[in-house]
């Protein structure tokens, strides 16, 4: 065995803890945990010993034991040196430590004879701790927007860093920015336009669609390839542009302001996508199903309502998702067409609550989490046929 | 009979794309053209709306005369620009109505009164009365008489129709429009966001294309931030990164990294002292670019996992045979094999970053040095309220992309030609 993989290998997995147990230790001083200093060097030395000592002993004593052992060792240790902490932290620290020893399993004395071993455990190592970072930076803002429209606004100014949320008050209490913004700020009705608009979006769209991606699919006409391409560039069109023009439109012609005004430009901007994803989906339905129906003289319009649909469920069902997500999400359409509170959709309203100064942001952060629930459910629950979806790029931003 | 076929295959083909072909030319391609014709005009916003002839009806009771009543039209023309030619009023009364004092430009024929009141010059504004004479005084409300509404119509110029060109708009947006600047800051933003977002797409799919417990919950959170609304994330972000009640200055003030709170959106610059070279970090830019990367690195991190789980396995074993370290193999075949779908993320992300309004008006409206093209638009078109101007912008966002696709096409050609 080479010592320096191995002296190598030691160094590396103790950082790894120490980084672990340091995010630990920060987020309890925020719960307001006094602690004098992060005994650094402890934790560094016990790292050490014990992913050195791991590497011999290996096989020959059980996990449960090993980790038991150490685990033991390092809580005595650190609690004893930072006298009496509450025994959740020390039950967070056990954890860690099991999560550790874990990981630490599969390197033996085998494995660092390896000619590469030391860039795989650097390798190893980065993945896991990119995993634990990635998660944390992309979780914590939609964490905050949760905990902070939990909050009142003596709370939020008294102390920023406190991440829990207060359950031991009254249910009123806590969902009191929730009935707020639905009481005085009206946010009962926005729900609704932007369920109409959304819904409305996704039934007009797929009607207009459906029967032009069955066409370019299936049918042989003039200027077809033509349109399947220019479908592609269109979809890349920046929305900005066309903001200005529709607005004056718009305007002279009465449809700013109005829900229709919303869904003619919000089906126009998803068709692109829409066909291109339907019609590809078309494509793989087999053809001999039709040509049966065209002996039986069904007319284009049956071949579409009694095959076509049926065999299509599930794509049209992950284009409808997709539809609805964008309408739901679309925020610059709303924010030029719209300037009467009795038609914001939620977007413009949370928009329009922000302008005044004075709303307090557990508000702001209430109506957030309201708008951004519904997209997040439809994401987990159906993720399965919306991440292929995803990859054929059928979302814009 | 084939031919009859083909025919009525073509026919049924046109019938079933026409609708679509037809919204989207309306709403994207005729805007498009539009645009070019509004941005050779000079255009307020004020000036869209389409001058109207308006009247608002009030109705009095005259004291001591109990079959009498005077109905007041407070007439104005709604536009303070232009006039309104050829104005016409019709009003419909029931039939126990007379009137007694008609004025000269109207008449009353089957219970109407229509009246020709000729030209209206812009801010016109007249009280208009007619006093009725009624015949079962007690059967009137004044109700009813509301209900019939008085039509109004009149023939006025729509200032965007008219072919008075200029080419001020086009000046303006490059001479007087701080257009260096703008189109620098416009590029950082796009390039910076662009190249951030990819990388960081390679490293987390790196991450999640190995074997660990709970990958695809991982691959649904990494996920989230393009998913969410960005008004939800945008004020999010905004409540974190506050300089005085937000939680990263806090953290960083509690921890004595930083000794004054520091406004992350709202200063342009900060003065950053590496080995004694200073330069000036163009703060809130970096934070908008940040949260750009933040949101858009799952595009990235999406296209290249797909692609990484289609990279035949036994390449690797033949590089495990030969003995090739982690970092070999990562440069010599998984980089090789991801670069295709790189260059189209690339190109895909730069073009939607160029275009992106929502995340820095929603971020910093624009202010402290992150006025992009986009929001450059926007403040031409609705808060300076030059519609012309804010047209002119777009078109060279659009001349811009175009020459963009041109060089990044013609690249791409040259690269397929040498391999």
């Amino acid at each position: 065995m080479k010592i320096k993989n191995l002296l190598i290998y030691s160094i590396i997995s103790s950082f790894f803890l120490l980084s672990l147990i340091s995010i630990w230790k920060i987020l309890v001083t925020l719960q307001g945990l006094k602690l004098e200093n992060f005994n650094t060097t402890i934790i560094f030395i016990l790292g050490f010993l014990f992913s050195f000592f791991n590497v011999f002993i290996s096989e020959r004593l059980n996990f449960i034991f090993k980790f038991l052992f150490f685990a033991l060792i390092f809580v005595y240790v650190d609690g004893f040196l930072i006298s009496k902490l509450p025994i959740w932290y020390n039950i967070g620290i056990v954890f860690i430590l099991y999560f550790f020893a874990s990981k630490t399993k599969k390197y033996n004395s085998n494995f660092l004879n390896n000619e590469h071993s030391t860039q795989l455990i650097l390798f190893d190592f980065l993945t896991l701790f990119g995993i634990v970072l990635f998660s944390f930076v992309i979780l914590f803002p939609f964490y905050m927007m949760l905990v902070t429209s939990f909050k009142t606004q003596i709370a939020l100014l008294v102390n920023p860093l406190d991440f829990s949320i207060d359950f031991n008050q009254d249910l009123k209490e806590l969902f009191k920015s929730y009935f707020v913004i639905f009481t005085s700020y009206n946010f009962g009705k926005y729900i609704l336009t932007s369920t109409i608009v959304s819904l409305g979006t996704v039934f007009i769209t797929l009607i207009f669609a459906i029967p032009a991606a069955y066409a370019i699919a299936r049918l042989n006409f003039f200027g077809k390839t033509f349109m399947s391409t220019s479908i592609l560039i269109i979809y890349m069109f920046p929305a900005i542009v066309l903001v200005i023009p529709l607005y004056t439109v718009f305007s002279q012609l009465g449809l700013r302001n109005s829900i229709s005004g919303l869904l003619i430009v919000y089906t126009a901007t998803t068709l692109p996508v829409a066909i291109y994803m339907l019609q590809g989906y078309f494509k793989s339905i087999p053809k001999e199903l039709e040509e049966a129906a065209i002996l039986d003289k069904l007319s284009w319009f049956g071949i579409i309502i009694k095959i076509i649909l049926p065999l299509s469920i599930p794509a049209i069902s992950s284009v409808a998702l997709y539809v609805f997500m964008i309408a739901w999400n679309e925020f610059l359409f709303s924010l030029m067409f719209l300037d009467n509170p009795n038609s914001f959709t939620l977007s413009r309203a949370i928009q329009y609550l922000s302008g005044d100064a004075e709303t307090p942001r557990q508000y702001l952060m209430a109506g957030s989490v309201i708008v951004t629930l519904p997209v997040l459910f439809i994401f987990v629950y159906f993720e399965k046929y919306l991440v292929s979806g995803l990859t054929a790029g059928s979302v814009k931003g | 009979m084939e031919q009859k076929l083909s025919n009525s295959e073509k026919r049924t083909a046109y019938i079933l794309t026409l609708p679509a072909v037809c919204l989207v030319f309306a709403i994207i391609l005729f805007p498009i053209f539009a645009n070019i014709w509004i941005s050779f005009k000079e255009v307020q916003l004020k000036d869209i709306r389409i001058p109207e002839p308006r009247a608002k009806e009030i109705i009095k009771t005259i004291p001591d005369e109990q079959n009498k009543i005077k109905i007041v039209y407070k007439l104005r023309n709604s536009s303070l620009l232009q006039e309104i030619r050829n104005v016409k009023f019709e009003d419909k009364f029931s039939d126990n109505f007379k009137p007694l004092n008609l004025d000269e430009r109207c008449n009353y024929k089957k219970n109407k009164v229509r009246c020709d009141f000729g030209n209206w010059p812009a801010k016109y504004r007249e009280n208009f009365e007619i006093v009725f004479e009624i015949k079962d005084s007690e059967k009137i409300d004044k109700k009813d008489i509301k209900s019939s509404k008085p039509r109004l119509s009149g023939v006025s110029d729509n200032i965007l129709l008219n072919t008075n060109f200029t080419l001020k708009n086009f000046k303006k947006v490059i001479f007087e429009n701080e257009f260096v600047d703008l189109l620098l800051t416009t590029f950082y933003y796009t390039f910076f966001g662009t190249v951030g977002s990819i990388v960081f797409g390679i490293l987390t799919a790196q991450m999640v294309n190995q074997k660990f417990y709970g990958r695809t919950f991982m691959r649904s959170v990494l996920l989230f931030p393009y998913v969410a609304p960005v008004v939800a994330l945008a004020y999010t972000w905004e409540l974190l990164l506050d300089p005085n009640s937000g939680t990263l200055n806090s953290l960083l003030v509690n921890f004595q990294i930083l000794e004054t709170p520091i406004n992350l959106l709202g200063q342009k610059y900060l003065d950053i002292n590496i080995l004694g070279v200073s330069f000036k970090l163009r703060l809130a830019l970096t934070t908008v670019i940040i949260f750009e990367i933040w949101r858009y690195f799952p595009l990235a991190f999406l296209f290249i996992l797909a692609r990484l789980q289609a990279i035949p396995k036994d390449l690797y074993e033949a590089a495990d045979v030969d003995g090739a370290s982690p970092f070999q193999k990562f440069f010599k075949i998984t980089l090789p094999q991801i670069t295709a779908v790189i260059s189209i993320l690339f190109m895909i992300r730069f073009i939607w970053n160029f275009n992106k309004f929502e995340d820095v008006f929603l971020l910093t409206g624009g202010a402290s040095g992150t006025r992009t093209l986009p929001i450059n638009v926007y403040q031409q078109g609705f808060a300076i309220s030059d519609i012309g101007m804010g047209s002119a912008v777009s078109i060279v966002i659009v001349l811009l992309l175009l020459l963009f696709m041109f060089f990044y096409f013609k690249l791409l050609g040259k690269r397929a030609d040498e391999n």
